[in-house]
């Protein structure tokens, strides 16, 4: 059983969803939509399966309904037809108490524009989410305070929001959705407001968090090496319709159509390709004839971009080893060219047809 | 479907202002207003609504009836008025300063000039004439009590505007009413229900000065930010639990301000109100537009000006203050 399920679901923002739905589903564009009726179609037909500890990125441009999704998972929007479950109870048959529990315990999430409370200091902010669970203030100071260090804000808890910057507000946000302790963080564009220095200082927080906390995250943003360097699946969403779902190495080598392969089109390849995948095993190796005498060793998990410099100024065969220092494989120029520019070319002639 | 009905309403309406217009004014038969078209050049006398008599009536009827019920309301205000009215005369002044400075001293958050300035106006009251400090301080029992309805009443009304879409399509005719129908027209039932004196201007005050009240804390509870709104529910808070702890906190600069408007209101209403017989600084206008005499209205206008400064230096600096713990400046930066 999936952590989260999504299964077919359908948003229509206007007077009457209901009356529209029919064509949604007989398969009407989103602009005949706006046309002829006035509605506007966020979700078309959206289905997705998020695993217990992975983190699903989940991207598109604005207006792709990628943020309408992640609300739907904790019902801050009803969806007009369809269903979503998590750990197999569907949340749209939640009544109002049960609703609240629910996020109250089960998931949390953190915003594009942080969406902290200005009248509140960080340690309260952090706290908000036991508040309302009727949790004693000394308790939930202390948990608070825990997040707080784990963010690395010690010192700033009495602060308010505004007097920190957009980083500190995010990891005050961070911190907040850490604080309840739940399963599943929804995080809306979490980092899209960062300038780009901070993000990737955020990025980096959040896997090294995630690699001790194993939550399951559903992460939606519209930069595509973030969604590459954080995701374990991508969903790319356009006009509220899911166009392809895959593991980051998927969607770079097989876009599955015009629209993704745009996307990726201008992607830092060194960046995502890790070593192990393009390595030829030994036995291969051993035929090749171009050898040089120059080996470099490098950790199968880590990407091109890390040891390619290293072989541009000495040219060097790479030997691909895991962590105990066993060979796995080998990578010669040959490799390095074919990884970087091959399935370049693959989306050029695509787009040409 | 509704343009019929309203056409039927309308055609109503006119069959019943023909039927009730006095025979002498209509013609012999109505048949002949489809062969004589002389009424179409003046107005004609039969086409008149019968609202005035109606209106009378259902008054009387209600000061028979319910009588009792706005006398209960009369003598709760009038007690009220009376006895804070007494308190604060019977007081000896320099004591009823002092409190006002300690009010304002704290109430702003310890800001000395504005504690300075309030105190100054406040000794000027009677500085400018010794009989005005007594009328004075009616003026402000009344705005004071005025005040108080209109908080008790009109902040749970615009928290509900602001969160039920019906209830705010139907209240907001009702309040764009409450602003533009003329005092007068309200100041007489007022004194037919209450009576001459301090009530009838209490209520005047409440119909005059509720509405921006309302109107300022529906719209600073829907100003809160929405991404605001939205984190508070995703962890979990009830209706009541955003309500309390995020939406009103983040709208008090906007109702501190409702409440701002609500007592310069106040004081506008206190000079028209001294028309009915209301005694305060009103009254000293009146008595001197009444003499001609520019300088007793001059001087009396200058008192109702301090007055008004004080009210406003006193809510203005809280709500500041207010403003300032929600919204702090930036104090120092701090790098990442």
């Amino acid at each position: 059983m999936s952590k989260i399920e999504v299964k077919n679901v359908y948003k229509i923002f206007g007077d009457n969803p209901s009356k529209v739905l029919p064509m949604v589903q007989d398969g009407a564009t989103k602009e005949e939509i706006l046309e002829k009726t006035g509605h506007t179609v966020g979700l078309d037909d959206v289905s997705i399966k998020v695993e217990e500890g992975e983190t699903f990125v989940c991207m598109g441009l604005s207006g792709s309904g990628k943020s309408t999704l992640i609300r739907h998972i904790n019902r801050l929007i009803d969806p007009t037809s369809g269903e979503v479950l998590v750990e197999g109870t569907n949340v749209m048959e939640l009544d109002q108490k049960n609703l609240i529990d629910f996020r109250r315990h089960k998931m949390s999430m953190v915003f594009q524009r942080f969406g902290l409370f200005p009248h509140k200091t960080v340690i309260q902010n952090v706290g908000y989410g036991l508040e309302v669970q009727g949790k004693e203030p000394n308790e939930r100071n202390k948990v608070a305070m825990e997040k707080i260090e784990s963010v690395g804000l010690t010192g700033f808890e009495h602060q308010y929001p505004n007097q920190l910057s957009g980083g500190m507000q995010q990891r005050v946000g961070l911190a907040r959705a850490l604080a309840t302790n739940t399963d599943i963080m929804l995080m809306d564009e979490a980092f899209s407001a960062l300038d780009p220095l901070i993000r990737s200082d955020m990025q980096k927080q959040l896997i090294e968090l995630q690699a001790e906390l194993k939550k399951t995250i559903v992460f939606i943003t519209h930069d595509l090496d973030e969604s590459l360097k954080l995701g374990d699946h991508i969903g790319i969403l356009n006009h509220g319709r899911v166009v392809q779902i895959g593991t980051p190495i998927e969607i770079i080598m097989k876009p599955a159509d015009d629209y993704v392969a745009a996307f990726v089109k201008d992607v830092n390849r060194a960046k995502v390709i890790k070593a192990k995948i393009i390595m030829i095993t030994p036995e291969k190796f051993k035929g090749r004839k171009e050898k040089n005498s120059n080996t470099i060793k490098v950790n199968e998990d880590s990407f091109l971009d890390e040891f390619l410099p290293k072989v541009c100024l000495t040219p060097a065969t790479v030997e691909v080893v895991d962590k105990s220092g066993n060979v796995k494989g080998y990578i010669t120029e040959k490799e390095l060219s074919v990884a970087l520019t091959k399935s370049k070319a693959d989306v050029l002639t695509k787009s040409k047809t | 479907m509704k343009p019929i009905i309203l056409g039927a309403m309308f055609i109503a309406v006119i069959i019943i202002g023909y039927r009730s217009a006095k025979p002498r004014y209509k013609p012999e038969h109505f048949t002949d207003i489809f062969n004589d078209f002389s009424w179409l050049g003046n107005w004609p006398k039969w086409l008149d609504f019968p609202l005035m008599q109606p209106l009378n009536k259902g008054f009387d009827w209600l000061i028979v009836n319910y009588g009792v019920f706005f006398e209960g309301i009369n003598n709760f205000l009038l007690g009220m008025y009376t006895s804070m009215k007494d308190f604060l005369v019977g007081l000896p002044w320099p004591l009823v300063i002092a409190m006002v400075i300690f009010i304002t001293y704290f109430a702003s958050g310890r800001k000395v000039n504005t504690t300075i300035a309030v105190a100054f106006c406040t000794f000027f009251l009677g500085f400018l004439s010794p009989r005005y400090w007594d009328k004075c301080i009616m003026t402000t029992c009344i705005v004071l009590i005025g005040m108080l309805l209109c908080i008790v009443v009109g902040i749970p009304i615009g928290i509900a505007m602001a969160r039920n879409k019906k209830v705010r399509n139907a209240l907001l005719p009702i309040l764009d009413l409450m602003q533009t129908i003329p005092s007068f027209c309200y100041l007489i039932p007022g004194i037919l229900l209450f009576g001459l004196g301090a009530v009838p201007a209490i209520i005047a005050i409440f119909v005059y000065a509720v509405p921006p009240l309302i109107r300022l804390t529906d719209l600073g509870i829907r100003l809160v930010d929405k991404e605001v709104i939205e984190a508070s529910e995703a962890f979990g808070a009830s209706r009541k639990q955003t309500l309390w702890g995020v939406q009103i906190p983040l709208a008090l600069p906007n109702i501190m301000q409702g409440i701002n408007q609500c007592t310069m209101m106040s004081l506008a209403m206190v000079v028209i109100a001294s028309m009915i017989g209301t005694r305060g600084i009103g009254d000293e206008v009146l008595l001197g537009l009444q003499q001609l005499n520019v300088g007793m209205a001059t001087e009396a206008g200058i008192a109702i000006v301090l007055l008004a400064i004080i009210f406003d230096r006193i809510t203005q600096s809280y709500g500041e203050k207010i403003q300032e713990r929600t919204q702090k400046k930036k104090v120092f930066n701090v790098k990442d």
